[in-house]
């Protein structure tokens, strides 16, 4: 193989640019948590600097700006933790924000889950032609839907409760039905054909056979769905009314935008805040992450 | 024996909770946009039908003509520069390298990044007087922009952020790359190909249909461009330099209330995806490799 022919220059060039690259894609974070842990008026010297000053004090300029918050010399409150913020509250986003993710999250899977289970495995008429239909709704973006999905809503009377962020996952989604077809796909036929000559229903094969072999990939759809979620901030903003329902995404913003100037290491606090779950969640289940995205790419 | 269902009813019963939902949440705001957009509807009052009266104000509006602009450029720009950097990133990451696993994590983190979250980010490292960017170019002597304060430079800011949130494609090119068969470069080897030789005759055709289909998911999200630019600015920023088509639609509807005007776009919009996504399959017919 060609791989094991390098040579020792083209090696070297390989992991500098290696290097190069994932620094490029790493400082933006590694910016924002360094700017979290930082007094405010060490954010506006130049040139930059990644650690706080003195290095030393960097727990206590950390606990103040997540949750203490930090006091002038009268012992006033100058600066509010992001965690205990008067205006802003973060911890009823993250509970608003761990419903709506629980009810959608169990929502997707259990639907998807049965629908694709009517593509791969029930033999009809159309079979084909519906599903190719069904991949094809993956086309239609949402923003093409949503003022008259907001008319919908309110005439449900959904405005302003989590229901319009949750109740549609109930009825599957495209690309969780396509990516769990394609895995039920490789699950050998005889498995269920026996069991279908023994008398079980299609009920019966779906529930003891198809879906206990198939959690790796109902995790994908589950993971992929709690992180749409979690990041989805045109859904909160047209639906939700109320500050007290708000999600992180939105919380996030209305912090951004509520008193104007939010000094920059309370923003990038809140910001490591929102992203904290996600990357604790990537680095749990990285693989199966890794792999659900590169089906996406996968053609029959 | 047992009495069953036929099983094109179980087949359907099996795929119900989707006919239901396609039914509820796509087919029908979908029919209801088309009559909005024919329609005076300002969501207070009932909609009153007007003909083409909502397109013909959007022909005639600049917003719309910028909205639509904005959106081209940079899909112009940030399309093919996008699908470059992640190949070239992929071919990177195919390598067998120590540390691999950290540099894929690396790369691919970004992308799960809430869009609000990396608004604000990008917003810190690209503010004019203490952004980090102005800090590093300062250090070798060059006095940066006041990148999203300014017209000319809102669109290259906003393509920077959207390369450093291309972890996905780059994983989905990533395993198109391990799929190429070793026997074909093997073959080209023999040819006496080089490197760049079995990159454009053997790696490219080979994965073509991805980078067909990751085009086109481009093209469908850039429609969709909505929530950093609306963060970085809601109005638009300076000259409307960061309006985008979704966030003008988004505009008409919930701000303007005018939902007539708000489903002519989403129409229009939904025309142009079908028209571009009909397009490139048409060039791909003769450019993408469909393995046998």
């Amino acid at each position: 193989m060609a791989r094991s022919r390098r040579h020792p220059l083209q090696t070297i060039g390989l992991y500098a640019a290696l290097i190069g690259v994932s620094a490029l894609f790493a400082l933006p974070l590694l910016w924002m948590l360094s700017t979290s842990v930082k007094p405010i008026d060490q954010t506006q010297v130049s040139p930059p600097q990644w650690l706080p000053e003195p290095v030393t004090e960097l727990p206590r300029f950390a606990s103040e700006n997540y949750v203490t918050g930090s006091k002038n010399e009268q012992g006033d409150i100058v600066q509010h933790g992001v965690l205990v913020d008067p205006v802003v509250n973060f911890p009823l986003y993250l509970r608003n924000t761990l419903i709506v993710a629980t009810l959608s999250v169990s929502g997707m899977v259990i639907s998807s889950a049965i629908i694709a289970y009517g593509f791969a495995r029930v033999k009809w008429r159309g079979r084909g032609l519906v599903f190719a239909f069904v991949l094809a709704t993956m086309m239609i973006p949402f923003p093409v839907l949503m003022a008259p999905l907001y008319v919908i809503f309110r005439d449900l009377g959904w405005i302003g409760t989590f229901m319009p962020l949750w109740v549609p996952s109930w009825f599957g989604g495209a690309f969780q039905i396509f990516l769990l077809r394609q895995f039920y796909l490789t699950i050998p036929k005889e498995l269920d054909e026996a069991a279908r000559i023994d008398g079980c229903s299609h009920l019966g094969v779906f529930w003891r056979i198809i879906l206990p072999l198939s959690k790796p990939a109902l995790a994908v759809v589950a993971l992929f769905q709690f992180i749409f979620v979690w990041n989805d901030f045109l859904g909160p903003l047209i639906f939700l009314q109320h500050r007290d329902q708000f999600t992180l995404a939105l919380g996030l913003q209305l912090y951004q935008s509520q008193a104007g100037n939010v000094p920059q290491n309370a923003l990038m606090a809140a910001s490591v805040l929102i992203l904290l779950p996600v990357v604790i969640l990537f680095v749990l289940t990285q693989r199966t992450f890794v792999e659900g995205i590169a089906t996406q790419g996968l053609k029959e | 024996m047992r009495w069953r269902l036929p099983e094109w009813a179980v087949g359907l019963l099996f795929i119900s909770p989707w006919l239901v939902g396609f039914g509820a949440f796509m087919a029908l705001p979908i029919a209801l946009s088309f009559w909005y957009s024919l329609s005076d509807y300002t969501i207070l009052e009932p909609p009153v039908y007007v003909g083409l009266e909502n397109y013909q104000r959007l022909a005639e509006d600049p917003v719309f003509w910028k909205v639509m602009w904005n959106t081209v450029i940079y899909a112009v720009i940030a399309i093919p520069l996008g699908t470059i950097f992640a190949l070239v990133i992929a071919g990177l990451l195919n390598a067998k390298v120590i540390g691999l696993t950290f540099f894929r994590a690396a790369v691919f983190l970004p992308s799960l990044v809430p869009l609000v979250a990396s608004a604000m980010i990008w917003i810190w490292i690209f503010n004019g007087e203490n952004g980090l960017l102005n800090g590093a170019l300062e250090l070798i002597g060059i006095r940066g922009p006041n990148w999203l304060g300014e017209a000319a430079w809102m669109m290259p800011s906003l393509v920077i952020i959207s390369l450093w949130s291309i972890g996905q494609a780059v994983v989905i090119y990533l395993a198109a790359l391990q799929d190429v068969p070793t026997s074909l470069y093997e073959a080209a080897d023999l040819d006496g190909m080089g490197v760049i030789g079995k990159f454009w005759n053997v790696t490219i055709p080979m994965i073509s249909p991805v980078i067909l289909f990751n085009v086109i998911m481009a093209i469908i999200a850039t429609w969709q461009i909505f929530a950093v630019p609306f963060i970085i600015s809601l109005d638009g920023g300076p000259e409307r330099s960061g309006y985008f088509y979704t966030m003008y639609l988004y505009d008409q509807a919930f701000r303007f209330l005018n939902m007539g005007v708000a489903s002519a776009m989403a129409w229009v919009q939904l025309l142009i995806i079908l028209g571009l996504t009909g397009l490139t399959f048409l060039v791909s017919r003769r450019t993408v490799h469909y393995r046998a």
